[in-house]
């Protein structure tokens, strides 16, 4: 057991991006085409209420819904918000008012960007009109946002439209990028710190003694915290393997190559490395092996016999 | 009475502290504490609970199935019977109140936690939102609920003093609660988005809650007060905003109408309102007079730990009726935009 000094606590950036490619159904479809085409387009429920945004089935009667119409392109706010900070991918980089929008023919409301030029300017009541966007592809972002429109505009009613456009877009990809500041928590900093003087650190349960590593902070059998820090290996025992054939994109290791668990000296379950320094038709099961760490190398690259021999299976059995 | 097939009674209610960050503890760091605390509250081991139910968000982790990291701390092997909701940890009660309706278990464990802190919450939030009409507007959780404040205000039912008061009346509140992250005086500060200014909104926190129910003669031999639960439901509306009036929340109305918390008067209401208008419109959707307690515990504006802010108002309003400072409370938990779902359960000590 080394002494727990408290090492800094680790941070990094962590960042989760996903464009998921989304596809539309066809009352979406029309909708987003008719925004590329500078149509606002509505659906009509059973009741003959217009919602815009359409969607495909009635949220009152869960009917499928497919009577596309025709709206205007002013509307009145029904509520809005001063957004005095815009935020990154907000519609509008100035300050502006988040808006909720009934466009005249609709019954429902968008919600959307108002650039105005300060809260002063914006009520509820107000009449806007689309700002379309110089660019449009057949996405929400069509409508750039909507302007002031004064009193004096002109309402529409809501036509009949056969929502058929040409070309009509038939999905959409939904960019995101979340950053985050990673932080492992106690237990895994003090593994990562090991690391970098090449030691092995796991942490014992309390309670049944088994010595976890990677340690997680938390024995899953007992369900209590393991804080008694072990140095573990830095030898240990093949206790299972597999033979990888598959080269893997952007991986610069011959295959086949030997893919194993195992065992350090004095851990209580296996982890697991690659194995290198033996044709790979010769591992098995008990080969004792060793860290192998390259220059700066923040992990063991490999593991490589050790040469003594092989451990006895009734030693290992219990980690496979 | 015999709403159920089985009467199942909150029987503990443990939480963490919660603070604005908590870098040294990695999740089940943090939730592991709040479990031993819920299980010695009530002499279980856990491996003589039924079954055991988490609420968590990968979106606040970042990481893919990042629940199954909190597993370590509830001790899952051998092999437990077990479900998680990526939703609030008041949803994984609801489960978990399930399991125990079906007579596949007389005990649960129940626990949910988030950690804000890593990423920037507002932002994180936008994921949850329509991906094809409103997502890419990235419209965060405080501008939402801005304009469902505004919407009150011009519908007359209330004005920003008004809105001020509920945030000062919960921090203070507060001062009673050792686990809340805001109490006391809080400055009502500048517009984060207008109506709402920053003592409008919650404090963005850490935290971990975790309950223990239990059926019949169980729960009266492991507490000496149980809290039961004599009704719970939860609704949701439709997803798009614009179709809503955001005056109102009729799922919380129809949920508490089939929990049966307009059959008898309530003396305590733990309201999971994230932001001060949004007591306003639960307020009026429960029908709550001025003489029931509203968050005596400070609410979700004292402290809001996404994805167990909701349990905690069954948690706290289960605590005061353990204490006998409770005879029947509604206890409400909300999940997504401007109250989009609502979880409402009525709690009831017995009569001396």
């Amino acid at each position: 057991m080394t002494a727990a000094s408290p090492p800094e606590i680790l941070r990094a950036p962590l960042v989760v991006e996903f464009p998921f490619t989304r596809s539309l159904g066809p009352v979406q479809s029309a909708f987003l085409t008719g925004l590329r085409e500078g149509v606002v387009l509505g659906v009509t429920t059973a009741d003959g209420k217009v919602m815009v945004p359409p969607v495909e089935y009635d949220p009152v009667t869960a009917e499928e819904i497919r009577d596309l119409v025709e709206v205007g392109t002013t509307g009145t706010v029904t509520t809005w918000a001063w957004n005095g900070s815009p935020r990154p991918n907000q519609p509008l980089a100035t300050p502006f008012a988040w808006v909720l929008v009934r466009l005249d023919g609709a019954d429902t409301a968008i919600l959307h960007a108002l650039d105005a030029p300060g809260p002063e300017a914006v009520t509820t009541g107000m009449r806007v009109r689309v700002r379309w966007a110089a660019e449009r592809t057949g996405a929400i972002t069509d409508i750039a946002c909507f302007e002031p429109a004064g009193d004096g505009a002109a309402g529409a009613q809501a036509t009949p439209h056969s929502g058929e456009f040409a070309d009509a877009v038939t999905g959409i990809v939904a960019e995101a990028r979340l950053d985050y500041s990673y932080s492992p928590g106690r237990a895994q900093t003090a593994y990562i710190a090991g690391l970098s003087e090449q030691k092995t650190i796991g942490e014992r349960c309390p309670s049944c003694h088994k010595v976890y590593v990677p340690p997680r902070g938390a024995c899953p059998t007992c369900g209590v915290a393991t804080s008694d820090r072990v140095e573990v290996g830095p030898a240990g025992t093949v206790t299972t393997y597999c033979i990888v054939n598959i080269k893997a994109r952007n991986l610069d290791i011959e295959v086949p190559y030997v893919y194993a668990h195992i065992a350090l000296d004095g851990a209580g379950l296996a982890l697991h490395g690659r194995i290198g320094g033996i044709p790979y038709d010769q591992v098995r099961m008990g080969l004792r092996v060793e860290p192998v760490w390259t220059e700066g190398g923040r992990y063991p690259d490999h593991y490589r016999p050790t040469g003594e021999p092989d451990a006895d299976y009734d030693v290992y059995k219990e980690l496979i | 009475m015999a709403r159920y097939a089985r009467e199942v009674a909150v029987i503990a209610f443990a939480q963490s502290d919660h603070l604005r960050r908590t870098d040294e503890l990695s999740e089940v760091e943090m939730v592991m504490p709040v479990l031993h605390r819920v299980l010695a509250a009530t002499g279980l081991k856990a491996g003589e609970i039924g079954f055991t139910c988490s609420g968590s968000s990968d979106y606040l982790a970042g990481r893919a199935f990042s629940f199954t990291m909190t597993l370590d701390g509830v001790g899952a092997w051998p092999p437990i019977s077990e479900s998680h909701v990526e939703m609030d940890g008041a949803w994984a009660l609801y489960e978990a109140w399930v399991k125990i309706q079906t007579g596949e278990a007389d005990t649960a464990l129940v626990y949910s936690y988030g950690k804000s802190s890593p990423g920037s919450v507002r932002d994180v939030l936008t994921r949850q939102l329509d991906p094809y009409y409103v997502a890419p507007l990235w419209p965060d959780s405080v501008a939402l609920a801005a304009l469902q404040a505004q919407a009150l205000i011009d519908a007359g039912e209330t004005d920003e003093a008004g809105l001020a008061a509920i945030g000062a009346r919960s921090r203070a509140s507060a001062g009673a609660n050792p686990h809340a992250q805001l109490s006391g005086a809080v400055a009502q500060g500048e517009y984060q988005v207008a109506p709402l200014r920053t003592g409008d909104c919650p404090p963005i926190g850490d935290g971990a809650a975790a309950v223990i129910l239990a059926a019949g003669d169980v729960a009266r031999r492991l507490c000496e007060r149980p809290a039961w639960i004599t009704g719970i439901d939860h609704r949701i509306e439709a997803h798009s905003l614009g179709l809503r009036d955001l005056t109102d929340s009729p799922s919380t109305r129809i949920a508490a109408e089939h929990a049966g918390v307009f059959e008898a008067p309530v003396d305590t209401a733990e309201l999971h309102a994230p932001f001060s208008s949004q007591e306003v419109v639960l307020r009026k959707a429960l029908g709550l007079g001025g003489d029931v307690a509203v968050n005596p515990s400070g609410g979700a504006l004292a402290a809001n730990p996404m994805m167990a802010a909701g349990l905690i108002r069954i948690g706290e309003a289960a605590a005061r009726i353990h204490r006998g400072e409770s005879d029947r409370a509604v206890a409400h938990a909300t999940s997504g935009p401007c109250l989009q779902q609502n979880l409402v359960a009525v709690l009831e000590g017995d009569r001396a």
